[in-house]
């Protein structure tokens, strides 16, 4: 089978990345079709100066970082050890690594005297955990934690890649993250691009679906939004979900790393939460990564990770120079594993 | 030991009256056997001729008591397992304990009691012991760390990680992914029914030789999963590997769990789990052998190896006629956060 033209496909999703290369989909595309990664790991697009400040947290008397294991390795940005997390863990600071934020309030009830600071890193699929756990300190009043927030819209990076982006031809919305937002939220960015948007699941079937209903809107042109994942995904999506994300978070400005400022993307806890949040404004975007690293160029979808020329070199999962080569849900990291 | 609230000191590991009372009480107690029993400053063992193979493994598992074991129980089978699969026989076990101060003396004699009645099972003898305790070390639940080696003898050499063949059978005991599934629920406080697969793979091991089975190759599925197993062993053998993904058994309640925590079982550990490489000819038999053992009853010829091509490599077919290649485990295989 071949596309009658070049299609470029964006997956925006870090798991799906991942299910994509699990499926062996790449190997029976037809000619002519390029799936590309997007920005849809929320590991790639932190800021390393958020890893620095977690890093600081670590290290501090008093105080423990609390993460998903995913963030030990990513490197911050350089120059004074301990650069991560991991390290900061060997040179005495203290890192908890836990499976669930929830597992933070044990923690904390153990230790009163302890700050226990949590690095909530997440897109709209965690959100709602972290609202919950806020929800429960109040509840239980637990003083000593506070959230370092990270929490980012997938939607607002899609827009900025229909924006910046202009030869992808379609994109495979991310499957968690439509769960919460509904199907709908993607209406808008498509009628404004004139470009098709699928949800899509993570079994082959569900993949294999969702890339051969974009190739055929693709190659038709125009906008359309159709959901290949209904038995999981609603057009209104989790409006309790996102009931709870409004109660205790507001959206505002955030840095992304690779992309760099973007405007409305990023959920900050509201002013009366004010207590609970560790330090989370201010953090920048670095504007120039380590000599040699592409990740721009690789969560925008412009180029695959193995034209990064530190890629398996300089850069691979033991040693990275940036965090798509550490996160489960990172572009490099998943082409290291399966290339 | 009575049923009391006590817990470990320093003192129970200061070499006096506690640590005699600790020996006594619990270890004496429950590993009682006439070798550890004369109390001398080496075990003296008499071994049948043979080659001597020996293992040795280190247990930190949290936590602690998981539904289907505990850390005693994980301890002789991690370390047996491992001298089965060069298809010798277990003979002794040591056990080195390392307690923190403040562990339930309850918790440990469980812990104790689970060690002998695993060591019975596998018909080895605990013929050395040592206890140390340390300091406390974090808020957490008081840690207890064991090592263990065993010791055990084969008959017949040519079981070894280099001796896949192109043409061999690859074949898995059991279900992938239980023992990691069920960890990772515990600590996350996560109510299911996944229990650990922890068990002691002699059953499967002398159902396979005793049979007559022409085996190349046995390893265990612990740590790195199955996707770590077979590249070790593509690259020992120097030949690839090829695994078909709809033939990988996993029970649908660890299949789901994965799904929600972003998890492949081919990168999970298991504990009473083996992959043997068959001669071609013996892939039904020792198919049939396996599954003869209520450990073996979900046994699956998941794959066969092939001739080399470049590096050697381990490839899955994927259920929609893809190919995918699987590298082994690289880093720590965590629940992904979005």
């Amino acid at each position: 089978m071949t596309a009658a033209r070049a299609i470029k496909i964006m997956e925006v999703c870090g798991t799906h990345t991942s299910s994509i290369f699990r499926s062996g989909l790449r190997s029976v595309l037809p000619e002519g079709v390029r799936l590309v990664s997007g920005p849809g790991c929320p590991v790639c697009v932190t800021p390393s100066a958020y890893i620095d400040r977690c890093v600081s947290f670590a290290m501090r008397p008093g105080h423990a970082l609390v993460s998903f294991g995913d963030m030990l390795k990513v490197p911050g940005s350089g120059g004074s050890f301990p650069r991560s997390l991991d390290e900061a863990k060997g040179a005495g600071g203290r890192v908890e690594m836990v499976y669930s934020p929830f597992e933070t309030l044990a923690l904390a009830e153990r230790e009163p005297d302890t700050v226990f600071i949590v690095a909530a890193v997440g897109f709209e699929t965690t959100a709602p955990a972290y609202a919950l756990l806020i929800d429960e300190l109040i509840a239980r009043g637990v003083r000593n934690v506070r959230l370092l927030t990270s929490l980012r819209s997938a939607i607002r990076a899609i827009e900025w890649i229909c924006e910046n982006e202009r030869d992808i031809d379609g994109f495979l919305c991310p499957g968690h993250v439509s769960v919460i937002t509904g199907s709908a939220v993607y209406a808008p960015v498509a009628e404004k691009y004139g470009k098709p948007f699928v949800v899509g699941g993570f079994e082959p079937r569900h993949l294999s679906e969702a890339v051969d209903e974009l190739i055929r809107l693709a190659e038709k042109g125009g906008a359309a939004v159709v959901n290949r994942y209904v038995e999981t995904v609603s057009e209104a999506g989790n409006e309790k979900a996102r009931a709870v994300i409004a109660s205790y978070f507001e959206m505002r400005d955030s840095a992304w790393r690779g992309l760099g400022a973007v405007a409305d993307s990023g959920y900050y806890l509201r002013g009366e939460y004010a207590g609970f949040d560790a330090g989370s404004f201010g953090i920048e975007a670095e504007e120039i990564l380590p000599e040699g690293c592409r990740c721009t160029e690789v969560i925008t979808g412009r180029i695959d990770p193995n034209e990064c020329p530190l890629f398996a070199g300089v850069c691979a999962p033991g040693n990275a120079v940036g965090p798509c080569m550490v996160s489960a849900e990172g572009a490099c990291g998943i082409w290291y594993r399966n290339v | 030991m009575n049923g009391d609230d006590r817990t470990i000191t320093m003192a129970h590991g200061a070499g006096g009256k506690d640590s005699s009372d600790l020996m006594r009480g619990i270890f004496g107690r429950r590993f009682s056997n006439p070798v550890l029993d004369s109390m001398e400053d080496a075990a003296c063992l008499a071994l049948p001729a043979g080659d001597v193979c020996v293992s040795t493994d280190s247990f930190v598992v949290t936590p602690v008591e998981f539904p289907g074991g505990d850390i005693g129980k994980l301890a002789v089978c991690g370390s047996v397992n491992d001298v089965l699969m060069m298809g010798a026989k277990p003979r002794y076990l040591t056990c080195g304990y390392i307690l923190e101060t403040g562990l339930s003396m309850k918790l440990l004699d469980r812990v104790a009691e689970s060690m002998a009645r695993a060591a019975g099972e596998a018909g080895v003898t605990i013929a050395a012991g040592d206890t140390k305790v340390i300091e406390r070390r974090s808020a957490g639940e008081p840690g207890l760390m064991i090592n263990t080696t065993c010791i055990g003898v084969r008959s017949r050499a040519g079981i070894g990680a280099a001796n896949a063949r192109a043409g061999d059978a690859v074949i898995v005991s059991g279900t992938l992914g239980d023992h990691h599934a069920c960890i990772l629920s515990a600590r996350m406080g996560i109510t299911n029914g996944i229990e650990s697969d922890c068990a002691v793979l002699a059953p499967v091991t002398e159902a396979l030789l005793a049979g007559g089975a022409d085996v190349h190759v046995m390893r265990d599925i612990t740590r790195g999963g199955l996707a770590t197993v077979l590249n070790e062993i593509a690259v020992s053998s120097g030949v690839d590997i090829e695994i078909e993904d709809g033939a990988v058994p996993v029970t649908g309640e660890v299949k789901a769990f994965c799904g929600i925590m972003g998890l492949d079982p081919l990168y999970m550990g298991n504990e009473g789990k083996l992959a043997a490489i068959v001669a071609a000819e013996d892939e039904e038999r020792a198919l049939a052998l396996i599954r003869s053992c209520a450990l073996g009853r979900d046994a699956a010829v998941i794959g066969h190896i092939s001739e080399v091509s470049g590096d050697p490599v381990v490839k899955m077919r994927t259920r929609i006629g893809g190919t995918r290649r699987i590298d082994m485990l690289i880093g720590e295989g965590l629940p992904r956060i979005c």
